[in-house]
């Protein structure tokens, strides 16, 4: 493969990810299909991938589990990077009592690790995929909001935006087209970790038994599920966590890229 | 000095007062009756009130709220539904094992990561920055969850070295500590790569060289000094990381810690341990990032100068 090709495996990945998460229901196989034929069957030259404990095909629950893993990923990113970034532009800009209430609930929100606010939260909203991305989302948006208020007070007294003003431009105008923009390049790779991290998450409430329930496909239930017969039959958590995997540091790796690119101290 | 310390110490009463709020608020507000998870949906209408009087949920909200920050000025966390135990005598109990994983984690991180950072700054853009770089890549991207199942198939199953699971002394806690810190590891092996590139491009590295310091003097005088001090900051930050993903790796190894406390407890629904578990855990975080803070103004002096005006 030349150069340019192999840089671009990351994406590859991505596009693949992307691709099984939209349009793997029509792929016309069930995952929750019990086959009491095939229970612990390895993976062979026919099937690829072999079957679980209830003789479901893993191949299909993988995809099943890409697609929860995608759903989660990009609500719980979209949620909270908007979310967050707005709240903590709006403070920044305004400053005052916005600003320290703000920083206030940030300060106690960052108090407690997130992973471990995620799983009371999940565990208190009851298990499923909506309250999962709850549970994310409502950790997820601190990073962004105190990220956009950092970026937003260095900005807000540069010139052009002492010009806007003049001007009468309206200040959602100002934040939202002269401001957020110029902040948004550090934002962007804070949401492409936080896919990473979200994915993570996701796999790993589920592997606790608080996201995705039975017999819906989750990678982490899929671990879970998997570990109590790894010794007859590791594919079970082979399968899901090199699909965890590969896509994190897909993920990961497309991250690294960018912050070099718009931060070449990084390098 | 005195004044930047009070002022974290406030800031610390204030952060520790808020969590607890939102603790009690996160159990008692959202929508969904606990009695009802507790006891499902088809319990008999007299058990209900029964369980909801004796865990004091039938009075007003500011009464519980008041009770709530009286036990806890007092120690006191409420008793399990299930055994009816003290839920700060469960804590105690399931405390030492928690910190024992923890400190273990960390001291493998930490061990595994200045090498590595260091040896791959110094060998910037060759083969062994890149391979450093690699296992870290690596590590940031396999969770716990993952990492401790393959761990205990090759370690336990196949090679028999190490315990499944449980905590009997030394070799039960290798697999645990592993799977914990590798995450911390990778992530602080970049940063110490990152802050001691970074350094060794200023000015007064050039003038230590310059005035004829061989490369370790450089290194360990003048660049390490400087390069230590995000590495502290984040490992500061990373340790509350470890206090969450206990959680997680407890789980696991079946480790007797808090972390698998409070996931028994979500299982069993006994919601007193599991608020008990999510206070302990995050006033540890918050005191160790009060730690991290005094240990940083320490290390370095601008800090303590800075602020005290």
């Amino acid at each position: 493969m030349n150069h340019f090709g192999w840089r671009a495996w990351p994406w590859l990945i991505l596009a693949v990810w992307a691709f099984l998460a939209l349009f793997g229901a029509r792929l016309a196989i069930d995952p929750n299909q019990i086959d009491l034929q095939a229970i612990l069957r390895p993976p062979g030259a026919a099937d690829w991938f072999g079957a679980d404990a209830l003789g479901r095909p893993v191949a299909a629950r993988l995809i099943a589990g890409a697609g929860t893993a995608f759903h989660v990923a990009f609500s719980v990113i979209l949620i909270s990077a908007i979310l967050g970034s707005l709240l903590g532009a709006m403070a920044a800009w305004r400053g005052g009592w916005l600003d320290r209430l703000l920083s206030l609930l940030v300060d106690l929100l960052m108090a407690f690790p997130g992973i471990l606010l995620a799983i009371a939260l999940a565990s208190i909203l009851g298990p499923g995929l909506n309250n999962l991305v709850i549970a994310l989302s409502v950790v997820g948006w601190v990073g962004y909001a105190r990220l956009a208020r950092a970026q937003i007070l260095s900005l807000k007294t540069s010139e052009h935006v002492l010009a806007a003003k003049a001007l009468g431009v309206g200040e959602g105008v100002i934040v939202l087209r002269h401001l957020l923009p110029l902040a948004a390049a550090p934002l962007l790779v804070e949401a492409t970790f936080g896919v990473a991290s979200v994915v993570v998450a996701e796999a790993g409430l589920s592997f606790l038994g608080l996201g995705m329930q039975p017999p819906d496909a989750s990678w982490g239930s899929m671990i879970r599920d998997g570990a109590r017969y790894m010794l007859v039959a590791p594919h079970l958590v082979a399968a899901p966590g090199l699909a965890i995997f590969i896509v994190v540091l897909a993920v990961n790796i497309v991250g690294d890229r960018l912050r070099d690119a718009w931060d070449p101290r990084h390098r | 000095m005195i004044g930047w310390f009070a002022r974290r110490f406030g800031h610390l009463l204030l952060v520790m007062f808020g969590a607890s709020c939102l603790v009690f608020l996160l159990i008692h507000l959202i929508p969904g009756d606990p009695i009802e998870v507790m006891l499902g949906e088809h319990a008999q209408a007299a058990d209900r009130e029964a369980l909801r009087a004796r865990l004091g949920l039938d009075r007003p909200l500011p009464v519980q709220f008041g009770a709530y920050l009286g036990g806890l000025a007092r120690g006191e966390l409420g008793t399990s539904i299930h055994s009816g135990r003290a839920v700060a005598e469960l804590l105690v109990e399931r405390l030492p094992a928690t910190v024992e994983l923890t400190l273990a984690a960390l001291l493998f991180a930490i061990l595994l990561a200045i090498p590595l950072g260091i040896s791959a700054a110094l060998h910037h853009g060759r083969a062994r920055d890149a391979t450093a770089m690699t296992f870290s890549l690596i590590g940031v991207s396999v969770p716990n969850f993952l990492l401790g199942p393959l761990l205990i198939l090759v370690f336990s199953l196949w090679l028999g070295w190490t315990p499944v699971s449980g905590r009997m002394g030394f070799s039960s806690l290798l697999l645990p500590a592993l799977t914990l810190g590798s995450g911390m590891a990778a992530i602080t092996a970049r940063m110490v790569r990152g802050s001691l590139l970074e350094v060794l491009r200023e000015d007064y590295i050039r003038t230590a060289r310059a005035k004829g310091l061989g490369p370790r003097a450089v290194i360990w005088r003048h660049a390490l000094r400087n390069a230590w001090l995000p590495v502290l900051t984040l490992i500061g930050l990373q340790l509350g990381a470890l206090l969450g993903g206990a959680v997680v790796t407890e789980t696991v190894f079946s480790w007797p810690g808090i972390g698998s406390l409070m996931i028994e407890s979500i299982q069993k629904r006994d919601y007193p341990i599991v608020q008990g578990c999510v206070l302990l855990i995050s006033l540890s975080y918050v005191l160790v990032n009060l730690v991290t803070d005094l240990a940083y103004a320490w290390v370095d002096p601008r800090i303590r100068l800075g602020s005290s005006e």
